[in-house]
This record gives C-alpha cells, sequence and structure tokens, in this order.
C-alpha cells in the first residue's frame, strides 16, 4: 500500500481536493491520492478569474490520457487566482500536487462551509479504507 | 464477474504496474507513466502482456469451407505459416469482431486470435455458423506476449535465435523456447516492427522474464494498456466497441481491403455489397484538434451552422505528436483531409480538421 502526504493543516473533500486556508483566502488543488489515481494529467481547464464557484460544484477538469474528472469546489465563492501556466503544461499537478501544482485561490464567502470538509486525520483514513 | 488474471499479472503487480479491471481481465494501465512507456516502443523496445486475447482452434476437414463462411477475407489465400488480419461479420453486414487468422496447416488447422472482451460472443457465434469445423476454446493454454519496437527483433534474435528474422509481416513461425514450442508472428498492433508471441500459459513468467532481462542492453520496458491505446490511435487502427461493433460496416470503417466480396460469399456479404454499390455515407477519418481540448469517445461533432454531423470514436493526446488526435464516423463530404468541424467539449465547440492517416508515419 502507498502512503501519500497529507499535510496537517489542510482541509479535505471527498473528491480528493485539499483546501489551504488563509483568512479568507482558500488555495485549492488535488491530493497526492488523486494525482496518482489518475496518472498523468495531460491537460488540465480552470475558471477566469472573477468567476463565482459553489460548494462541491465543477469548477474545472482535469484530464488524464485515459480519464476525464470533475474538479469540485471546496467552498464557495469568487475565484480570484488561477495558476495558469497549468493550462499549457499541467505537470506540476502530478510532480507536486501539493505546493506547485495548485489549482486555484478562492475569495470564500462564509467560513461555515468548512464544517463540510475534512481534516487530515479523516481524510486519511477515507483513502486508507478505499485501498483495502 | 470475477477479474481474471492472465500468468503475468503477479508479474506487473511485482514490477509496480498500475493495475486496473479491463472488460474482467487484471491488466497493468501503466508502469513507469505512459509516455516514457510510449516513446519506448516508438524509438526501443516494449514489452506487451496480451494474454487476455481469446485464441479459438479452427480444425478438421470443414475448417476452410467454415472460415470462408464465417470471416470476410479469403481464407483460400492463406498458405501454412501465413496469418491474415479479418472480420466476424453478422447477418446484417455489420461487425461481430476483428481478428488475425493464422493458418496451421491449409485446409485443416486454423488459429484464430480474437478480443478478449468478445470471446465469449465469437465462441457461441461461430459455433451457431459452423459448417462442420471442429471448434476448440484454447484460450487459458495460451499466454500472449507482443514484442514491438524499432529494436525488438534484435531482442527476439537474443531470445529465440537467428530464425526469427526469417519471419515476413503477418507470417509465424513455431520456434522453441527452452524446449516449449511457441508460435511467433510478425503481427504488431503498435505500427512498429516486432512480434507476438504465443505461448503455453505455464511458460509464460520465464518467458517474461528472460524478455526483460536479455532486453536489459535495449532498455526494453513493459507497457501498459494506456500506451497500447495511443499507440494504435497514433497508427488509426481499429479498436472493437471504439471504431467497429455490431452495427458498422467495414466499409464505412474503411475495412473494405480485408473485405473480399468478389472472391465469394460468406456471413453479409450481400448486405456490404449494398454499402459498396450505393457509396458509403459517412467515413471513419482521423482529425486534430485546431484548439485546446481533448475530444473524447461519444463527443458530438457538428459543422459551422450547428447541424451535427458525427461522433468521435476515439480521441487521445498524441506523445509523438504533442497534438490532441482523434478519430471519428463523418458524412463523406467532411472526409476530405482539411475540412474542418466542431468537437463538443463540455459545452464548448472547439475547432478540428481532418488530416492524413496514419497520424504517425513510419519507415
Amino acid at each position: 500500500m502507498t502512503t501519500y502526504k497529507i499535510p496537517e493543516e489542510n482541509y479535505y473533500t471527498k473528491e480528493h481536493e485539499w483546501a489551504y486556508v488563509d483568512e479568507n483566502l482558500v488555495t485549492v488543488g488535488i491530493t497526492e491520492f488523486a494525482q496518482d489515481a489518475l496518472g498523468e494529467v495531460v491537460y488540465c481547464e480552470l475558471p477566469e478569474e472573477g468567476q463565482k464557484v459553489n460548494q462541491g460544484e465543477p469548477f474545472g477538469v482535469v484530464e488524464s490520457v485515459k480519464a476525464v474528472s470533475d474538479l469540485l469546489a471546496p467552498v464557495s465563492g469568487t475565484v480570484i487566482e488561477v495558476n495558469a501556466p497549468l493550462q499549457d503544461d499541467p505537470g506540476a499537478i502530478n510532480d507536486d500536487p501539493q505546493n506547485e501544482g495548485w489549482l486555484v485561490r478562492i475569495e470564500m464567502d462564509t467560513e461555515k462551509e468548512l464544517a463540510n470538509l475534512m481534516r487530515a486525520p479523516e481524510y486519511k483514513k477515507t483513502i486508507t479504507e478505499s485501498q483495502s | 464477474m470475477s477479474t481474471q488474471k492472465t500468468p503475468l499479472s503477479s508479474e506487473h503487480e511485482r514490477l509496480g504496474g498500475k493495475m486496473v479491471d479491463f472488460d474482467g481481465w487484471w491488466m497493468p494501465v501503466q508502469f513507469k507513466g505512459l509516455k516514457l512507456e510510449h516513446a519506448c516502443v516508438r524509438e526501443g523496445v516494449g514489452l506487451f502482456d496480451v494474454s487476455h486475447m481469446g485464441e479459438l482452434r479452427v480444425s478438421g476437414e470443414h475448417s476452410l469451407k467454415s472460415l470462408q463462411w464465417l470471416t470476410s477475407n479469403d481464407v483460400s489465400k492463406l498458405k501454412k505459416g501465413q496469418a491474415q488480419y479479418s472480420l466476424l461479420t453478422n447477418f446484417e453486414g455489420g461487425i461481430v469482431d476483428d481478428l488475425i487468422v493464422y493458418c496451421l496447416e491449409p485446409g485443416a488447422d486454423y488459429l484464430l486470435c480474437v478480443n478478449a472482451s468478445n470471446k465469449d460472443k465469437d465462441l457461441a457465434w461461430v459455433t451457431k455458423n459452423n459448417k462442420g469445423a471442429d471448434i476448440t476454446d484454447e484460450s487459458s493454454f495460451w499466454a500472449q506476449v507482443a514484442i514491438q519496437g524499432p529494436k525488438a527483433m534484435e531482442l527476439m534474435k537474443e531470445v529465440l535465435g537467428a530464425s526469427v528474422e526469417s519471419i515476413n509481416s503477418f507470417s509465424f513461425l513455431p520456434l522453441s523456447f527452452k524446449g516449449t514450442e511457441c508460435l511467433v508472428a510478425r503481427t504488431g498492433y503498435t505500427g512498429e516492427d516486432g512480434v507476438e508471441v504465443f505461448i503455453p500459459s505455464e511458460v509464460a513468467v520465464d518467458f517474461w522474464s528472460t524478455l526483460l532481462k536479455k532486453g536489459e542492453p535495449f532498455d526494453v520496458q513493459p507497457i501498459g494498456l494506456g500506451a497500447r491505446d495511443t499507440l494504435r490511435t497514433e497508427m488509426k487502427y481499429s479498436l472493437y466497441g471504439h471504431e467497429i461493433d455490431d452495427s458498422t460496416s467495414p466499409i464505412e470503417a474503411g475495412l473494405g481491403w480485408v473485405v473480399k466480396l468478389e472472391a465469394k460469399e460468406f456471413i453479409g456479404s450481400e448486405k456490404i455489397q449494398s454499402v459498396k454499390d450505393k457509396g458509403p455515407q459517412q467515413k471513419l477519418v482521423g482529425f486534430k484538434m485546431l484548439e485546446r481540448g481533448i475530444a473524447r469517445q461519444g463527443y458530438r461533432l457538428f459543422s459551422f451552422d450547428n447541424n451535427e454531423v458525427g461522433r468521435v470514436t476515439s480521441g487521445t493526446p498524441s506523445p509523438s505528436l504533442s497534438e490532441n488526435i482523434g478519430i471519428a464516423y463523418l458524412p463523406v463530404e467532411y472526409c476530405k483531409i482539411g475540412s474542418e468541424f466542431l468537437v463538443e467539449i463540455r459545452n464548448k465547440k472547439i475547432k478540428a480538421v481532418t488530416v492524413k492517416t496514419p497520424f504517425v508515419q513510419k519507415g
């Protein structure tokens, strides 16, 4: 069984996005588990800056050679920054999904929604269960 | 249905293959990475476990007569040791499966290599429409390994001796691997030189390990299903369930060259003749994306005046070309090379253009 890095400071969705919260700014990416399951990401489609997103709804797409996967917003809010270089070269999503491979920054509408997300120990448990 | 393992499944797990359930088979989708594996086959040599493929033995005095009725190509042309790409056709002129017919003994003994996902369907179909041949399912007896790439024949010489070089394209030879007879065919699904080797299941692990060991100087790599698909798509080879199925016509699929309507009567031949006479309404073409986006199977195609004109059968990024390519059925008026149309990707219409195929020109 593979062990994945699951930084303690992040929040997680059950669809394997991570969210790093700094006051009302939320940086979003996919987890190491997700990139490993996807295989080589060959394409990604990200929203425009200023676009509104809703918790649990798609804000973009990542494609590996074989599969298309929706990216789901961990919180509701407004996209204020997009990791645009990924749209030409998405390699960082595989190489460094939790740093260089970040996808978007969202200005979150309400902190209350964070209660719907998982913390590291709980997320770790869900991926351990899905592997066994 | 439980997942079946090939004799090599545990070898793949040991080598770090990412394993998936592929049509009921526990198969590696990739090992070190799809792009690396793809390049390895285009530039060096790669190994594919294709043991999931089905093998049906058709023998006896009525074998030729049966195969002439069941398949679209002219089996009477095959000499001992020759192989032929062909189709099992249905009475509507559609395609039950695509396959390779290997002639072990003209008029007496043939081996059919069929798609894994169709094997049970094929066996039932062949049995039902048989004209007195003896039909045996030998799928569990045989493992199959494909060795493909510009360095494949050098590696095979090391493993099986110099006689492998005498095998011509679409021919095969029984050769000994450590005393066990295997069938070595100069065929493949990548567009590269190489062989596909039928080997009894119990020696498959030894054969595979020997190939990896003797292949070290050639930097041989095991190749997953992911690269198998990108390699075949770059050659515009049909994949059953994508380009061809029970309802597609061989003429529309561009497989008229394996349909010998002048030579014989076979299942569905009249229907296929009538498609040919009328001229096909649509044809299978290759295209590349002109804007960002990957076309996927089932995506709809539109004209610039917004009429739906076709569907994508396969689409992928091409590792060799660094472009996004695809295959689709389009009305004949769109089939001219350079015709532009739109692919609907997640509610957006993205420009594409028909191009010459194979996408990757070899030799």
